[in-house]
């Protein structure tokens, strides 16, 4: 079986997120890391590489990104991924989630993978929906927000979380499957590995490599159309109850609650 | 803090030291010191992770990272605990460093993979009741291979499997190895101290004990003189994790603590306070990155590593006091860990060489034989 896990270079958590009002794309100048929520999609691959009830060959980490992107794959490879693919190509600069799914399809279709996973969301863009999308270009089935995988060889069962409750559905492999940040822990990367990630097969690749149409990428092949940006509306003031008598401060939240009707 | 300069793999080590702080280490601490606890458990997770051989060469079972990148790994463990963080630094630097050093092929193949892979624990043991920084007043010696004399103080003391004893040999010190268990050999008391209580510190009996000696005959002082250079500008990266630990806190408490209708933050008083905090933190680590490089790159680093770990252990027990300061009455409770970086800091002023010791090293480099009497 092989697995492929689709990652993101994101701005680092710590750095404040802004858009370039010229270009209307996210200012990617400070500080970058592996999107977070891909760390569970490894850790996913790895549990069911080492959970033994299928025979894993390998895990492999792609990402579609400019040069610096590498870093979120040297990251992914010490977390456990056996070797790596990097989609950059100046000419895919500016995709959308359309664009960028179709792109990364592209690149998975020459992996040909049993499983896809990938996080839930990247914490940029957003958007929770790149592996519908990419899942929608390779004609697999996809899950959402899955916290619990069992695989069996050639078929898989999941929990997903949803609205009002838990999902159970068992699917047919191959498939693509964006994991919740409920379904593990993601494990520390040892020295050695951190140490030895870029020695691992990393495969550069432009758009050329993999067969992609250049209409259908980058701002040209995008549809969709960014503007207007303005910062989200400052939140009104907070009321903060002191918790000075515990009884009283009970009182006082009842109180609240029942003026704006919320107790039943 | 600010990553600029520092490369991948050294930001990369750099953060795991840091999530393994803030998600094993800094949630125990409080109760590893109420309990004098030695976390034996969290040390054999940083054997696993690599962390206990971040800067012995990879052919040895370590890491094969660079010593500045170690010193990261000190500040962040040092963040969390600065107990742990100090015996990490002994077990590296004068455990295991001076016999990659100095250790004959067959010692340094034998005595070093266990340690740099965390299976084994290594002390250094140099100060005695009347010698410490005066080396050449040590009364432990050697005879035809064995060590008699008492040892004091000595971090990882009761938990260390290897230890550097440096003893008369007859009348100028060497460096011996003494592994535990062997003949004679006993940890006598477990000192009783102000901070640091998650960390062994104990006295050291010695009694006929067979040794194996570590470099020349009589190379003792210049061993254990090189090893206290590397292992000022690790205490200097540990009291800056220190400081650190005790901004961090002092920050989130006057984003939250209110009076006056307002949070304690948006008074200029605290923000003085704040600002100076970080600003010396800033300074301390920039001091030990430079001595940190200056190691790596193997140029002299005496002068920098004493004037990192000067500064650095001066302003852990400043900033330290302040945290408690800005905390007001929580900061005085053992129901935060304020005090007890306060506790902590105190000790980077005189280990590894006080801060005399370091005004010493730094004046005579600056004045030549005119320092001399």
């Amino acid at each position: 079986m092989k697995i492929c896990v689709l990652v993101k270079e994101v701005p680092d958590a710590a750095v404040e997120k802004r858009i370039n009002p010229s270009t209307g794309r996210m200012d990617r100048g400070g500080e970058r890391n592996l999107n977070p929520y891909d760390t569970h999609a490894i850790e996913a691959a790895m549990q069911v590489k080492e959970g033994g009830a299928v025979d894993v060959e390998e895990i492999i980490a792609v990402t579609m990104g400019p040069s610096t992107a590498v870093r979120a794959l040297h990251k992914a490879v010490s977390l456990g991924a056996d070797r790596s693919v990097h989609l950059s190509d100046d000419a895919l600069a500016g995709s959308d989630v359309v664009a960028t799914g179709y792109a990364l399809a592209k690149v998975l279709e020459r992996e040909s993978p049993d499983l896809v996973l990938l996080g839930q969301q990247s914490d940029d863009g957003e958007c929770y929906t790149i592996g519908a999308v990419v899942a929608d270009y390779l004609r697999m089935p996809s899950l959402t927000q899955v916290i619990k995988m069992d695989v069996t060889p050639g078929s898989l069962r999941c929990e997903r979380q949803a609205e009002y409750g838990y999902d159970t559905v068992e699917i047919e492999l191959p498939a693509v499957i964006s994991v919740g940040d409920a379904i593990n822990e993601p494990r520390y990367p040892s020295l050695k590995a951190i140490m030895g990630a870029k020695k691992k097969p990393l495969d550069a690749v432009g758009i050329g490599d993999v067969g992609l149409e250049a209409d259908r990428v980058g701002e040209a092949g995008s549809k969709v159309v960014c503007g207007d940006f303005k910062a989200p509306p400052q939140k009104a003031a907070g009321e903060i109850i002191e918790d000075e008598d515990t009884n009283e401060t009970v009182e006082k939240i009842i109180a609240w609650l029942d003026e704006r009707k919320l107790l039943a | 803090m600010n990553t600029h300069g520092l490369t991948d793999d050294q930001k990369d080590i750099r953060s795991l030291a840091a999530r393994f702080a803030d998600e094993v280490v800094a949630p125990q601490a409080m109760q590893w010191d109420k309990e004098h606890r030695f976390p034996k458990e969290v040390v054999q997770q940083l054997g696993e992770l690599g962390l206990m051989g971040v800067c012995v060469p990879q052919s040895l079972g370590g890491a094969g990272a660079d010593f500045l990148t170690y010193a990261l790994v000190i500040e962040e463990l040092s963040r969390g605990d600065a107990g742990l963080g100090v015996t990490l630094a002994v077990h590296t630097g004068a455990g295991t460093l001076p016999i990659i050093a100095r250790g004959t092929r067959q010692q340094v193949e034998r005595l070093v993979p266990p340690l740099a892979q965390g299976h084994e624990l290594a002390a250094f043991a140099l100060t005695e009741s009347n010698a410490g920084s005066d080396a050449g007043a040590l009364t432990t010696s050697a005879d035809n291979g064995c060590l008699t004399g008492m040892k004091q103080w000595v971090t990882n003391g009761s938990v260390a499997h290897v230890f550097i004893v440096f003893a008369k040999d007859p009348d100028r010190p060497s460096a011996f190895v003494v592994r535990r268990g062997a003949h004679g050999f006993k940890p006598v008391r477990e000192t009783d101290k102000l901070g640091l209580n998650s960390s062994s510190t104990a006295d050291l009996q010695l009694q006929d004990t067979p040794a194996e000696r570590l470099g020349l005959p009589g190379a003792g002082l210049r061993i254990a003189l090189a090893t206290l250079d590397g292992g000022r500008i690790a205490i200097a990266a540990q009291a800056t994790g220190i400081a650190q630990a005790a901004l961090d806190i002092a920050v989130e408490h006057a984003k939250e603590r209110h009076t006056f209708g307002k949070p304690i933050g948006a008074h200029q008083a605290i923000q003085q306070k704040l600002a100076d905090m970080q600003t010396e933190i800033e300074a301390a680590r920039a001091l030990t990155w430079r001595a940190a490089r200056l190691k790596d790159a193997d140029r002299p680093h005496t002068v920098e590593g004493a004037q990192a770990k000067l500064f650095a252990s001066s302003i852990a027990r400043r900033v330290t006091g302040e945290a408690i300061q800005v905390l007001g009455g929580y900061g005085y409770t053992r129901e935060l860990p304020a005090e007890r970086y306060y506790r902590d800091a105190k000790v980077t002023e005189i280990y590894e060489g006080t801060s005399e010791i370091q005004r010493l090293v730094i004046a005579r480099a600056l004045l030549g034989e005119a320092a001399r009497e």
